[in-house]
């Protein structure tokens, strides 16, 4: 049986779906890096996100325009970060707190519009997998790669952009400064609260997207708490991924091609009892983070509020 | 400083109100009219784990109260309900609070809520509880359990599976393997299996009852595996719904009536229907028994019902076979093995 695994419809399956898994967990992971990187943990990604999906799936729903369901879960995002920079970065709130407030507002606010709005369960017809002529008639590599939805495409080509972004230009020199020595980058004339700002604003964004990646494109449902706990491992996911876009799209892979693994060794009748089956994903992604975390440094303004010294 | 206190302070509290309006408690018709029992109104209150639109568990016993409600009219039967109830604690409270205001019946939806109510029944000799899916009354005089045979829905859904399945592959995606799901599943399988005792039917637990994104990926990975015919029990297998919609694999529902999700590929579902039980428990009250007694729906009583999509293409194929197998297993001509 478990030669099985090993068989070529099993590895397509196992890598197909672990790809796409790992797309909400992408968005809002590299959204939470450019936060933590300029000093601000926000814990309210996963409110965020069940914001966003709300959004983007009852603008669906009611439009059938899903370019503009994006846009909305981006704009709820947006705002639920604005409220969150105002919090932590003009009134010097408790970072981690207030995260868990604005977590607990997304996730009531969400089910309250839920009831009210929607009243039940429905679906709606989201992005579609995309046909890349040629690519995706590759036998495997097609169906694994080039047979996905747009929002999945989009949270990959993120990395690259989120890596370029922070080192190699002005504005991630910036974010960078800010969140290892505030003070330093203040007397430099850098804004503090103006990049601190940015990042929790563009974090949020992402948060959106993330949120509208599962309700309009990978489940194409809306339901109570759909995210259930995704947002906290995206956070998780910038630990382990060390603060950066690569270690996080490692990190998320990893941790998402192990849940399709589990999935396909219970589909297979593996004789493992499926408790053991749905431990393995987060027993391995501690186990790594073990191994590799110590090495590496925090930024050193994390979670800490910059107030100037006059 | 003190004006960080203070805001973070409103937002948490702001915050709190929020999440209090949206998830847990939302309340109907509930004129708090304390009278004596037997001259007003019979009032329920009930405490559920999901939401009351889950198309699964909880909505099951909503749509059983309202009724119950129809049949004996608003002004004889008053209920208020807590939904979203997942953290045992908050459902314990709400519990204890329905219990003091009086109400003549707390019905603890789900399992988990179990020691809790052994705790609170005694303080409340003069209230009967209920609390399902269970047969345990833990020797209490006003503790009721009721469960539900969900084994059965599952044979004959099972039945209409392995007929209507042309690889002979059906995936099933379960939440925890334990209690009514458990029943469920192995019901199901061993219907299959009546049927066609080749056919393969591929098993997941995703170990969680609220992970769409999961259950989604597991349905993915079933079809991926050949199934063309998918189950699946509680309330996060709308995502593996819409996966089997996407796909044009037939789903086959329980607990509550799933047909308004994907119309083309549900089949049946099996929908439990509590109001016989409710009806029975709401009677003993009535004459002074307050519990000690446990319930459990089945085909045979009108508390599991198969209801077909009418809407199903292929459904004709299966639903005389269907039929069959539910007479069946009311009059006993047909038994199931579990594991």
């Amino acid at each position: 049986m478990i030669s099985d695994l090993f068989s070529v419809t099993v590895l397509i399956g196992i890598l197909a779906s672990g790809i796409r898994l790992a797309t909400p967990y992408l968005y809002a992971a590299i959204g939470e890096t450019f936060g933590q990187r300029s000093g601000v943990l926000n814990l309210g990604v996963e409110g965020q996100m069940l914001l966003g999906a709300f959004a983007a799936f009852y603008v669906a729903f009611t439009t059938g325009n899903l370019w503009l369901g994006v846009l909305t879960a981006m704009t709820v995002g947006a705002l639920m970060g604005l409220a969150m920079a105002y919090v932590t970065v003009n009134l010097n709130a408790e970072q981690g707190i207030s995260g868990i407030g604005f977590f607990l507002f997304g996730l009531g606010m969400s089910d309250l519009l839920f009831q009210k709005m929607l009243g039940t369960v429905e679906t709606v017809k989201g992005f579609p997998e995309i046909y890349i002529p040629g690519l995706s008639d590759i036998p495997g590599i097609g169906e694994i790669f080039f047979s996905q939805n747009l929002l999945v495409y989009g949270a990959y080509l993120l990395v690259p952009i989120a890596w370029f972004v922070l080192n190699k230009t002005t504005l991630g020199l910036k974010i960078r400064s800010v969140g290892e020595n505030p003070d330093a980058a203040d007397s430099l004339g850098v804004s503090v609260a103006r990049i601190r700002y940015f990042t929790i604003i563009l974090g949020g964004t992402l948060s959106g997207i993330a949120g509208a990646s599962l309700s309009i494109a990978l489940l194409n449902v809306f339901q109570q708490n759909l995210t259930s706990g995704l947002g906290f491992i995206a956070v998780a996911l910038v630990y382990f991924g060390a603060w950066r876009p690569v270690g996080v799209l490692a990190g998320a892979l990893l941790f998402s091609m192990i849940n399709s693994l589990q999935l396909w060794i219970q589909v297979l009748g593996i004789n493992i009892p499926s408790d053991i089956a749905v431990m393995m994903p987060y027993v391995l992604t501690i186990l790594v983070l073990v191994a590799t975390v110590s090495r590496v440094r925090a930024p050193s303004a994390l979670t800490k509020p910059f107030e100037r010294e006059n | 400083m003190k004006k960080f206190a203070w805001f973070l302070t409103l937002i948490l509290a702001l915050s709190l109100i929020l999440s209090a309006c949206g998830a847990p408690a939302a309340t109907t018709e509930a004129p708090a009219a304390t009278e004596a029992p037997g001259s007003g109104p019979f009032r329920v209150a009930v405490v559920m784990p999901s939401a009351i639109n889950d198309l699964a568990f909880s909505q099951s016993m909503y749509d059983s109260l309202l009724r119950v409600q129809e049949e004996m009219g608003a002004e004889n039967f008053e209920f208020v309900y807590s939904e979203g109830m997942f953290v045992v604690d908050d459902a314990a409270a709400a519990i204890r609070d329905y219990a003091s205001q009086g109400y003549n019946l707390v019905i603890a939806h789900g399992s988990q809520y179990g020691s809790s109510l052994q705790e609170i029944a005694p303080d409340f000799p003069e209230t009967s509880f209920a609390w399902g899916t269970t047969v345990d009354t833990f020797g209490e005089p006003n503790i009721f359990a009721y469960e539900a045979a969900s084994q059965e829905g599952g044979f004959v859904n099972g039945v209409m599976a392995a007929t209507l399945s042309q690889s002979n592959v059906i995936g099933v995606v379960g939440p925890i393997e334990t209690g009514d799901a458990k029943l469920y599943v192995d019901g199901f399988k061993a219907g299959v299996l009546s049927v066609k005792p080749d056919a393969t039917v591929n098993v997941n637990y995703i170990g969680s009852f609220s992970d769409v994104a999961l259950a989604s990926e597991a349905a993915t990975t079933h079809i991926s595996a050949g199934a063309d015919v998918l189950t699946g029990t509680a309330q996060m297998v709308v995502g593996a719904i819409g996966k089997a919609e996407e796909n044009d694999v037939l789903w086959f529902g329980t607990q509550s009536n799933q047909t308004s999700l994907a119309p083309s590929v549900v089949v049946a579902s099996q929908v439990y229907h509590w109001e016989g039980i409710l009806n029975e428990m709401i009677t003993l009250i009535k004459s002074g028994t307050l519990g000690g007694q446990s319930f459990k729906a089945d085909l045979a009583n009108g508390g599991e019902v198969i209801e077909f999509n009418p809407d199903s293409t292929v459904l004709e194929n299966a639903q005389t076979l269907a039929e069959t197998t539910i007479e069946g297993l009311k009059d006993g001509s047909i038994t199931i093995t579990l594991p």
